[in-house]
């Protein structure tokens, strides 16, 4: 849990280092889940939007979070960005379309954008462009489980569950029990493979 | 492998009379005419073969050629060539479709008709003996239309064109498709004794036609050309041939059931004789929806290379024409070298020109059959000698001492890459291009003057 | 998808169509919304160039085209340049130095628009080419077949109607058979092309897919319905009578025309489709077309969302690094 020892490590060695366990992340989902309510005043008006694909089962566990809570239920969206990206041109073949569900139409509420890691902020970015295909939303604001830096556009999360500064080749792995069977979030170090897309 | 890209050809236009001397040594003399097929020597002196046999004196003067390892024959005679001039002169001349014969091998060629004007009279027949004298590299003759304007109205004037010294007459491009006016040609062509070659094409049943009707034309949605449109044609042909006892020469068979009409009426004793294509011989339908002649070289689908008339048929079609040749129902090959400009094919298949530039790839094509064991040797060079000479009655297809001087020499196992840029013809019109074609001609010599030499 | 053009579906495997038919709906979705309108062809120029009148098709390309943001130039033949004996070739290098990222063509003479996509960078679409081929017809098709029956696979299509001239049902063949369903073509004999079924289960073969009987050809219409679960009727035009194919629609009508008695014979519940414009009354009867099991309207409906999968998933003719 100590992020210096984290950063400890030269870049070129690789690594894996478990940043939160999954006591951890509930934690963190817990406080964004009040830390919203504590902002908007309660849940009125308020959608959930998870950004596909790990921001999906996300959006649903803050929702049940805040159910519990208030026990009111907060609708909550599936968003997939993927014609709204900026880097469609660089790519040989196009990737394939999930569904994208928003229940309601957005004009007048407040939509919490949901994703595991901030990170350039393009896909955030894309994300607030498609949402105004459905309307003009008050508020939009945005959640996420870690702020792992680098931004590349003017955009800051409103709920972090954890800052953790990274170096560019580092790799930053949210992993969901809906998705992978656990709940723990990884960093890791390849030098030679890829890091973080969003 | 050799390309033809570095191969220094030679091609001399013939400005004198084909009077030159030669000696051909020690290659594999096949002259079916003559039933040879041995290794001999062969002298032309001025023009003219002097003697064949091992050993024989060079005339003087005569050029010596080494042709160990290469086979000998005489040169190939065309008897469906399309110059293309007058009229067409963008797609080919007679001096180029005339080159273009001699980087084939082929010393002689029958001009056919459907120029512009169409040759239908003297003044024609005069301009492109003359011009073939001046500008030519091989022998021409001339084949005159069979109705005036080749418009399948009124006949032609027959005698005319005979005395002006055509060898036989054709619509070709066109078919007679007036049954009264093919029975009179024909019985009108006895006054001359030269034969009417008829384009066997039912045009009630080819209208609009891209292909061959088949699995092919149906799954690329191009309107079919069926078998029968030739089969009925011929069928009827046949039957005016015996009414009139004319000779009739069927051009360019395509469909494996015209050869039992042609078989039948040869039984009954009509004359009636028959050429085929390289193309139909080797080449079938699925060309038409794409093939890949090898990693670097393939034809795309409507590939208007493939587009030709007849069109080409399936492989039960040119199995049947290889066995005709062998059996002698077919009398022999002819290239139907139909040269187009580019524009002529750049363009939808619907409007693209029929017809497969020949000459320069015909030798290669036939002796895949023979690699194939489709043809012997023997067979396939009677089909381009003395076979189709003795269809026009021309004095030419064999090496008896006397006769032209006209000599081809080729390397039936030398692999050369089809390219058409290098084509001698204008028309690169070709499904081959990039096709490894195995036996090339090394040297085209007429009347003892080598026209072509690839021997460098 | 990773391909140049949509020529045909002859050469799509079975992963490509169902890519294909994913997108769909997801495009669907994206109709739905208040604004439809998505960014990923943004600055992309698509010329519509159609030498065939076609206003349903030519509409439904357009209105695909601006909701996935491109922009959209018409090209007719009556009135341009076509009209002055501008050649195919000529058009299409203009199409080159004007640098269209995409074309829709649709094109009376079968195989044109694989002569452009030779010849042009940009992505061709074909948008019907004479009796050949018109994917993207099929491929919604496909789609609302799927969307309604929800599977494809082991289904029996019927197609009625002249066959012999149809893009639509020779595009539906290999669309159809290349997802596992079995396809019945029936028409009047004169309407049959020779040698079609032969043809596919060739291709088909070609392509790793061993339906067994992929493609009958019957004239027998109550056969050819029998167990259907598709029912898909051709438009039957008059010049077929004056080629002397047909000897009167009214003959066309009694021996080969959906109507409801012909409809019960095919499996309950089975779909009625028809690329349009119908001859009502003549290949089809006006209360099968606007029947319960009719949907003919979804069809047009799906036509834009197909066309908009297809669009997003073709690369747009410049295609840059891998990433």
């Amino acid at each position: 849990m100590d992020v210096r020892n984290a950063l400890e490590p030269s870049s070129e060695d690789a690594f894996e280092k478990q940043i939160l366990d999954a006591d951890g992340l509930r934690r963190a989902l817990t406080r964004i889940a009040h830390e919203i309510l504590e902002r908007n005043g309660g849940s009125e008006d308020l959608i959930l939007v998870g950004m596909r694909s790990r921001g999906v089962p996300l959006a649903h566990r803050l929702s049940s979070l805040i159910g519990q809570f208030e026990g009111a239920l907060v609708p909550v969206g599936e968003l997939d960005i993927t014609m709204f990206r900026d880097d469609l041109e660089l790519r040989l073949t196009r990737p394939a379309i999930q569904p994208t569900v928003i229940p309601r139409d957005l004009t007048g509420t407040t939509v919490v954008l949901v994703d595991d890691v901030l990170y350039t902020g393009r896909t955030v970015r894309a994300a607030m462009d498609a949402l105004l295909s459905f309307g003009r939303a008050r508020q939009i604001q945005l959640a996420v489980i870690v702020d792992r830096g680098h931004r590349e556009l003017p955009i800051r999360a409103d709920y972090v569950g954890k800052n953790l500064p990274t170096a560019r080749h580092e790799l930053v792995e949210v992993r969901l029990r809906e998705v992978d069977g656990i709940d723990e979030v990884m960093l890791s170090s390849h030098p030679r493979s890829g890091t973080n897309q969003a | 492998m050799s390309n033809q890209n570095n191969d220094p050809i030679r091609l001399a236009t013939a400005h004198g009379r084909f009077l030159g001397s030669v000696v051909i040594r020690g290659g594999r003399v096949i002259d079916p005419g003559q039933g040879i097929d041995a290794i001999t020597d062969i002298a032309v002196r001025d023009g003219f073969v002097d003697s064949v046999g091992i050993g024989i004196d060079a005339p003087p003067g005569a050029q010596v050629i080494d042709a160990r390892g290469l086979i000998v024959t005489p040169g190939f005679v065309d008897l469906h060539t399309h110059l293309r001039e007058p009229g067409f002169e963008y797609r080919e001349t007679i001096a180029t479709g005339t080159a273009a014969a001699a980087a084939g091998g082929f010393t002689t060629v029958c001009a056919m008709p459907n120029t512009e004007p169409a040759i239908d009279t003297t003044a024609v027949v005069d301009f492109i003996r003359d011009t073939a004298r001046r500008q030519g590299s091989v022998r021409v003759y001339v084949i005159g239309a069979i109705t005036r304007g080749r418009k399948g109205k009124a006949l032609a004037d027959l005698i005319e064109l005979a005395t002006a010294g055509v060898v036989a007459y054709s619509d070709d491009g066109d078919c007679v498709t007036d049954s009264a006016l093919m029975r009179n040609a024909l019985a009108y062509s006895r006054t001359t004794g030269r034969p009417v070659v008829q384009h066997a094409e039912d045009r009630a049943l080819t209208t609009g036609a891209q292909m061959h009707e088949g699995s092919v034309s149906a799954r690329l949605g191009l309107a079919g050309w069926p078998r029968a449109a030739e089969e009925i044609i011929v069928a009827r042909d046949c039957e005016l041939a015996a009414l009139t006892g004319a000779h009739l020469h069927v051009a360019h068979v395509s469909s494996a059931g015209t050869l039992d009409f042609i078989r039948r009426a040869r039984s009954r004793g009509v004359h009636v004789t028959a050429e085929v294509t390289p193309h139909h011989l080797t080449l079938t339908d699925t060309l038409v929806g794409g093939h890949w002649w090898s990693a670097t070289a393939s034809l795309p689908a409507y590939d208007t290379s493939t587009k030709v008339n007849p069109p080409l048929r399936e492989t039960p079609d040119s199995l049947a024409m290889a066995a005709g040749l062998r059996d002698g129902v077919i009398d022999c090959i002819a290239t139907d070298h139909a040269p187009h400009a580019t524009t002529d094919k750049h363009c939808e298949y619907q409007a693209a020109a029929s017809g497969i530039s020949n000459l320069e790839t015909a030798l290669g094509s036939v002796l895949a059959v023979v690699h194939a064991g489709g043809l012997t040797l023997v067979e396939a060079i009677a089909a381009l000698t003395i076979r189709p000479a003795r269809v026009f009655g021309l004095a030419s297809g064999t090496l008896l001492p006397g006769m032209a001087g006209d000599v081809t020499i080729f390397d039936p196992d030398r692999e050369w890459c089809v390219d058409p840029t290098q084509f001698r013809s204008k028309g690169r019109n070709t499904p081959l291009a990039g096709h490894i074609l195995r036996g090339q001609v090394i040297q085209t010599i007429v009347g003892g003057e080598v026209i072509c030499d690839r021997s460098a | 998808m990773r391909r140049k053009d949509v020529l045909d579906l002859d050469d799509f495997t079975p992963d490509e169509l169902r890519e294909v038919l994913e997108t769909t709906a997801a495009m669907k979705e994206v109709l739905a919304r208040p604004i439809r309108r998505v960014p990923p062809l943004r600055g992309k120029t698509i010329v519509n160039c159609f030498y065939e009148a076609s206003t349903r098709t030519r509409v439904s390309f357009e209105l695909a085209a601006k909701n996935l943001s491109a922009d959209v130039v018409n090209i007719t033949a009556s009135g341009s340049s076509v009209e002055k004996g501008e050649t195919l070739i000529d058009t299409t290098r203009t199409l080159q130095a004007l640098g269209a990222d995409m074309v829709i063509m649709r094109h009376g003479a079968s195989g044109a628009p694989y002569l452009v996509a030779r010849e042009l960078d940009a992505s061709i679409i074909n948008a019907g080419d004479g009796w050949h081929a018109h994917p993207t017809q099929a491929l919604l098709d496909l789609f609302t077949v799927q969307s309604r029956l929800g599977s494809i696979e082991g289904r029996r299509v019927a197609i009625v109607g002249d066959i012999l001239h149809s893009r639509v049902a020779r595009s539906a063949t290999w669309g159809f058979t290349t997802l596992g369903a079995q396809v019945v073509l029936c028409a009047p004999p004169t309407l049959l092309p020779i040698g079609f079924a032969d043809a596919v289960s060739t291709g088909l073969r070609a392509k790793g897919i061993s339906t067994p009987c992929p493609v009958t050809m019957t004239h027998d219409v109550d056969e050819a319905l029998r167990d259907a679960d598709v029912v898909m009727a051709l438009r039957v035009q008059r010049e077929r009578m004056d080629a002397g194919l047909l000897p009167s629609l009214r003959e066309y009508s009694r021996e080969w025309g959906i109507t409801r008695e012909r409809i019960a014979k095919a499996r309950f519940g089975a779909l009625v489709m028809h690329p349009g414009p119908m001859n009502e009354g003549v290949e089809i009867s006006p209360e099968v077309a606007y029947g319960p099991q009719s949907v003919i309207e979804a069809q047009v409906t799906n036509g834009v969302a197909v066309r908009m999968a297809v669009m997003y998933l073709l690369a747009g003719g410049r295609a840059g690094p891998a990433v």
